[in-house]
């Protein structure tokens, strides 16, 4: 055995002898990227012999799978003979008149010639007729609304109009915000953080003026990603210039069209409606379609959800049909008395869908669905979901009209109440163009459903990459993911899971680290962690941690790292800063738990609103008792909930608003963001106040 | 329009070839090794595709060391750049204490405010101290204080429009106002070298995409005469509303738009002007307010003008401005005012300092100074370059000036022999660029002497000797050498 290797090594050693004086012979001294290469002659000879073989595989199609390696290479080819063969643009002249252009045309043929002035003409006309809808909707009064103007730092306590004000609006978790003299100099913290950044702006200046690629790296940013990945513990980490920017350009760079991400389900509008049918009832399971109806035999709501369901058998009782729609699907439903019904009225209401018939007997019956509320063109008379859906006489509401609803549901994109993830990781996900399935908020049955599903019904699906997004706690509504079981499940399916913990760094764990150490799973389980620096640390921008291989594909190809100016310098220095703080005191972390509980305790016989959010959480997260019945009712009792309590008592709360773009149903709350700088006295007021303002603004419902 | 010669456009592809050929070549026997060494991915799919890391192992990671050099001063008309070293071959590397003081032809540092200024740091370290370095919540919340209110209005006095809307990051700003403006139904026609920013936001609008060819008001009218008449896809319904997308001064090319021809076209087919003034505003115009000024297009025919403070400012954040209508609509709608962390006091106060600056506002004349400077510098560097035999793109007055390289083997050596005479300059390549027009690019700034210039066209001249990128030897045989081309766009 040991002799045949020393007769290899020999042989081998022989050869590459021999080869190395053959390629030092006389040409050795080509430089192909500053490395010296021997022997270039010989090897060139050789590439263009391959490169000249594979240019002759024209035939090659590209498959429809994700890219391989031998895309790139078809890829390349593409370029070269598009680049090659492209005509020389035509030159255009404006103003020229179309009789020459076409006479150019076609110079030769005056039949077509004269056609093509006609073509021009009736495009001419064609413009001329088209009328563009404004650039944006007609501004109401409600979109009027403007926020407070802080005239001083946004730390605990504030200053607005002249007063000063508790502050509940800002996550400034630890307090690192705020001016001295407000805070009596009962706070150390800040001060030394506030001479970092000054030292900094004084050093660096204030931007950083291009990006990381192009001069844009500063000494601090390299030091700030060092710093992040030894606190919390993981290999490497990356910085982006601003919060919002990193889930969205992270999600990017590791999903691609094809991917699974565990969280929408992709309709295809092409597909014909018996297909969209199935697909739509297939969904039923995570998706979340209301039906909100009395029990009335044969009624509107009984046949669309008889059809729904797929209970088209006769002799299907109220009863059947519930259960299924409740064990089975997963559909929730609720009783409404007539006061209700009258109150609502049928037609659109706040993007759900309602089919109400005023003129029926009570008990009445009606449909409320929630469908995404974008209008959409789908070929039917009442296309427009804008418009009122009206089924005008009860009798004949057949199951064609039925079936035209359901076209109506299934054309849109599903997104659903259980979602409650941040826009910023919406929208990544909607450029990635991946397939997004949606679980419900925060419940880990419904994960465990949809993974299992994803894994069954897609054989492909084990050759893709597959993620689960979540946030550690979520800003729509203040809960804390079970990682632990996340982990469980990941492992199980092979999933892997992009978490963000922009509102868990430094608030949970016994440290400080995050989720990850408040669940004790190790960090390296996760694959890619992401936060935004704008809570705890109280600086700007975020990061992205997680193995080196995660990090390092980032700087090439994420977005917002690529094609963006970098962090202001000023800022790293100040994380960095601000992690020091959080490791060198923790109890900072202490006292941050304590407000959270008084808090929590102060408001907890609270009437007409409710706690949503997780105990640990540091947002506080109020949502009525009771909805209004839609979210504009809802924002405007709650603002002016906000508002009595910033005039009354100089605390400052916020609702939750959301942006018309935002796919998250999550019910809209009042949020407070609690600090370790706020005083006993400061918690104590906020509660009493809001306690004073619900029960003089919201009639109590018990 | 970009011409080529065809031995230069036949050595840049052979070279292309061979860097593939041999990439394959290592390819094939790493996948070897992992066959070898088994999978350890456990019933994972692998996290990167295997074309991107093929371009990162291949071709990138070769000529790592002259992009993302990290510097330790602020991006001034000199820097110190701090030397890296690599033990393994390029693929990773190690900072050293060594540094080494070069001038900054990089940086976006137009009117040279990234350094401290006598007028502006003062101040931004007074707001600091006052407003602390964030304030933790979104502009709708708790994150408007009166600096935010005062950016908003000078910015929209500096424009030259009613209103203005300011977010924390020029990218975002794009890519999040975008898809508030237009969604299905609706059509965007996009230059087609357009900032990937401007892309991403359009994608995610969901509007029909479409880009005609860059800065070419002709192809653009032809473009929107077809797609009007045809309207939109499939139900041929007429589109819901159109907005052309153009920037000022495109960053890759120096070009200047054209602004006039395009803005014209756009009135006569009532479609919606976005104009991304990211590089020009602040950089160009007798007062510094862009390209609009510059070409004397009338600010109210553009609709939406946007543009950043990373550049010209020396800040961060980028702004939107427009009519009060639609700013108001942007404030109740936009994510980016909604959930975003909104823009670093300090920052704010730098850019409102900036404006001062150059509106005169400070008491002195050192805004119109810069203002005169940049355009004499980027003039003068502009036509020495020309002079001496460089394939310079752009427009006179911009001061982006791309010189064209072609060749991948001269990409990074042109870059690292600059340094090595203590200039730092930008190099692009594929895929930022199409594959046959590597460049590099400088960026004149206002902070630069004429020393500092001549002292870079010397280097230039000599390393451009060297690599051989001087595609026009002699000026007179200019024309004689533009029949020989390609054309190329
Ligand atoms: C407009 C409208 N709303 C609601 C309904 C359902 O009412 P009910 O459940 O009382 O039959 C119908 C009946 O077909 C209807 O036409
Ligand atoms: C045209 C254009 N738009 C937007 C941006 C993004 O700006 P920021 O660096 O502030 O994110 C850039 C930056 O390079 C740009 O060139």
């Amino acid at each position: 055995m040991d002799s045949t290797v020393s007769i290899l090594a020999n042989v081998v050693g022989a050869t590459s002898n021999w080869v190395r004086s053959v390629f030092e012979f006389q040409f050795a001294r080509a430089v192909i990227f500053e490395v010296n290469i021997g022997g270039h002659l010989f090897v060139e000879g050789l590439l263009l012999i391959v490169i000249l073989f594979l240019l002759s595989q024209k035939s090659y199609k590209p498959p429809k799978r994700p890219l391989t390696k031998k895309i790139y290479f078809i890829c390349i080819k593409m370029r070269v003979s598009k680049i090659m063969l492209r005509p020389l643009p035509q030159p255009l002249v404006c103003n020229e008149s179309k009789e020459n252009k076409c006479k150019e045309k076609f110079p030769s043929d005056f039949n077509r010639a004269d056609e093509c002035v006609q073509d021009f003409q009736e495009i001419d006309e064609l413009c001329e007729e088209w009328a563009p809808e404004p650039l944006i909707p007609s501004i109401t009064d409600d979109m009027k609304r403007e926020p407070p103007v802080l005239e001083s730092a946004a730390g605990p306590h504030t200053i607005v109009k002249g007063k000063d004000v508790v502050n509940f609006t800002s996550a400034n978790y630890l307090g690192l915000l705020g001016s001295q003299e407000l805070l009596n100099g009962t706070f150390t913290s800040n001060v030394e953080w506030q001479e970092t950044c000054t030292t900094a702006l004084e050093k660096y200046g204030v931007g950083s003026c291009g990006p990381r690629g192009f001069y844009g790296t500063i000494d601090v940013h390299l030091d700030c990603e060092a710093r992040i990945a030894k606190f919390l513990g993981t290999p490497d980490s990356i910085l982006y210039s601003y919060g919002l920017s990193t889930m969205f350009s992270a999600i990017p760079a590791f999903c691609k069209k094809g991917d699974v991400v565990s969280n929408l389900y992709i309709e295809n509008e092409n597909l014909p409606s018996t297909e969209r049918t199935k697909k739509f009832t297939n969904a039923l399971g995570h998706s979340s379609i209301f039906c909100v109806c009395t029990r009335f035999d044969n009624s509107l709501g009984f046949l669309l959800l008889q059809r729904l369901l797929c209970l088209e058998k006769a002799n299907v009782s109220w009863d059947e049909i519930l259960y299924t729609a409740k064990c089975e699907r997963q559909l929730a439903y609720v009783n409404l008395g007539t006061s209700e019904l009258d109150r609502l009225g049928h037609g659109i209401w706040d993007g759900r869908l309602i089919a109400a018939s005023p003129n029926a007997p009570p008990p009445k019956t009606f449909m409320v669905a929630t469908p995404n509320d974008e209008p959409q063109y789908i070929g039917v008379p009442f296309a427009n979901v804008g418009t009122d859906v009206k089924i005008n006489n009860p009798e004949i509401a057949t199951c064609h009209q039925i079936s035209l609803l359901l076209t109506l549901f299934c054309n849109l994109p599903f997104s659903c109440r259980d979602e409650g993830v941040h826009w910023g990781i919406q929208n990544g996900l909607q450029l990635s163009r991946s397939t997004i399935i949606y679980f419900k908020h925060n419940n880990m049955e419904s994960l465990r459903n949809t993974l299992e599903k994803v894994t069954q019904e897609n054989k492909q699906a084990r050759k893709l990459r597959r993620y689960i997004v979540v946030e550690a706690v979520y800003q729509n509504s203040g809960k804390i993911a079970p990682l632990d079981e996340i982990i469980k499940l990941k492992e199980k399916y092979r999933f892997r899971v992009l978490l963000d913990e922009s509102n868990s760094i430094g608030v949970l764990g016994s440290s400080g680290r995050g989720l990850t150490e408040h669940c004790k799973v190790p960090s390296d389980k996760i694959d890619i962690i992401t936060a935004a620096m704008g809570h705890a640390l109280a600086t700007e921008g975020g990061f992205c941690t997680g193995n080196a291989r995660v990090i390092e594909h980032q700087r090439l190809s994420s977005s917002g790292y690529v094609f963006s100016a970098s962090l202001p310098p000023y800022l790293a220095s100040a994380t960095i800063k601000a992690i020091d703080i959080v490791e060198e005191k923790p109890e900072l972390l202490v006292k941050l738990r304590q407000n959270i509980a008084l808090l929590t305790k102060g408001l907890s016989d609270i009437k007409s609103l409710e706690i949503v959010n997780d105990p640990l959480s540091p947002i506080i997260f109020l949502a009525l008792k009771q909805s209004t019945g839609s979210s504009k009712g809802d924002l405007q009792v709650l603002e002016d909930i906000a508002d009595h309590v910033l005039k009354e008592d100089g605390v400052f709360i916020v609702t939750s608003k959301r942006s018309t773009l935002d796919k998250c149903k999550l019910p809209i709350g009042i949020r407070l963001f609690v600090s370790a700088a706020h005083s006993e006295a400061d918690l104590v007021k906020a509660s009493e106040s809001l306690k004073r303002a619900t029960a003089s603004l919201l009639p109590a419902y018990d | 329009m970009i011409t080529i010669p065809y031995l230069t456009a036949l050595t840049t592809y052979f070279s292309y070839g061979l860097l593939f050929a041999f990439g394959q070549f290592r390819e094939f026997f790493r996948k070897i090794f992992d066959w070898w060494r088994g999978s350890n991915l456990q019933g994972y799919a692998p996290i990167c595709l295997g074309l991107e890391d093929f371009y990162i192992r291949r071709l990138y990671l070769r000529i790592q060391d002259c992009f993302g050099r990290p510097i330790c001063s602020p991006p001034d008309a000199w820097f110190d750049v701090v030397e890296r070293v690599s033990n393994d071959n390029n693929k990773t590397l190690k900072r050293t204490t060594q540094v080494s003081r070069c001038l900054n032809l990089g940086s976006y540092n137009y009117l040279g405010f990234a350094a401290s200024d006598e007028y502006c740091t003062p101040r931004v370290i007074e707001s600091l101290k006052k407003y602390s370095a964030s304030t933790c919540s979104a502009r709708v919340d708790g994150g408007t204080t009166s600096i935010h209110m005062e950016l908003e209005e000078c910015v929209a006095n500096f424009v030259g429009k009613p209103a203005a809307i300011v977010t924390g990051m020029g990218y975002v700003t794009n890519s999040a106002i975008l898809p508030v403006l237009i969604g299905k139904g609706g059509l965007i026609i996009s230059d087609s070298l357009n900032h990937n920013s401007i892309v991403n936001g359009a994608r995610g609008s969901g509007a029909t995409i479409r880009v005609f060819q860059h800065n070419t008001p002709s192809h653009l009218e032809k473009v929107l005469r077809e797609l009007i008449a045809e309207g939109q896809p499939r139900t041929h319904r007429p589109w819901k509303k159109i907005i052309v997308i153009v920037e000022g001064i495109y960053s890759m090319e120096g070009e200047l738009c054209q602004l006039p021809e395009i803005v014209a076209i756009c009135k006569k087919y009532k479609v919606y002007v976005y104009l991304d003034e990211a590089h020009s505003i602040g950089a160009v115009g007798k007062t510094g307010r862009g390209v609009c000024e510059l070409l004397g297009v009338d600010t109210a025919d553009v609709d939406i003008m946007m543009g950043t403070f990373t550049k010209s400012f020396g800040s961060c954040g980028g702004y939107i401005a427009g009519s009060k209508e639609l700013i108001e609509y942007l404030k109740y709608s936009c994510p980016a005012h909604l959930y975003a962390t909104s823009i670093s006091p300090p920052a704010a106060q730098q850019i409102i300092s900036a404006i001062k600056v150059i509106l005169g506002e400070d008491g002195t004349s050192r805004g119109a100074q810069k203002l005169a400077r940049i355009r004499e510098n980027s003039n003068f560097f502009r036509s020495e370059l020309q002079k001496m035999g460089f394939e310079v793109l752009g427009d006179n007055d911009s001061p982006v000036m791309p010189i064209m390289i072609y060749n991948p083997a001269k990409i990074p050596a042109f870059s690292r022999e600059c340094l090595k005479h203590n200039v730092a300059v930008v190099i692009v390549g594929f895929p930022a660029t199409p594959l046959l027009l590597a460049r590099a690019r400088i960026c004149i700034s206002a902070a630069h002497s004429r020393e500092d210039l001549n002292k870079a066209l010397e280097v230039f001249s000599e390393v451009g000797d060297l690599t051989g990128i001087k595609y026009f030897p002699a000026e007179p045989q200019k024309q004689q050498v533009e029949e020989n081309r390609v054309k190329l766009e």
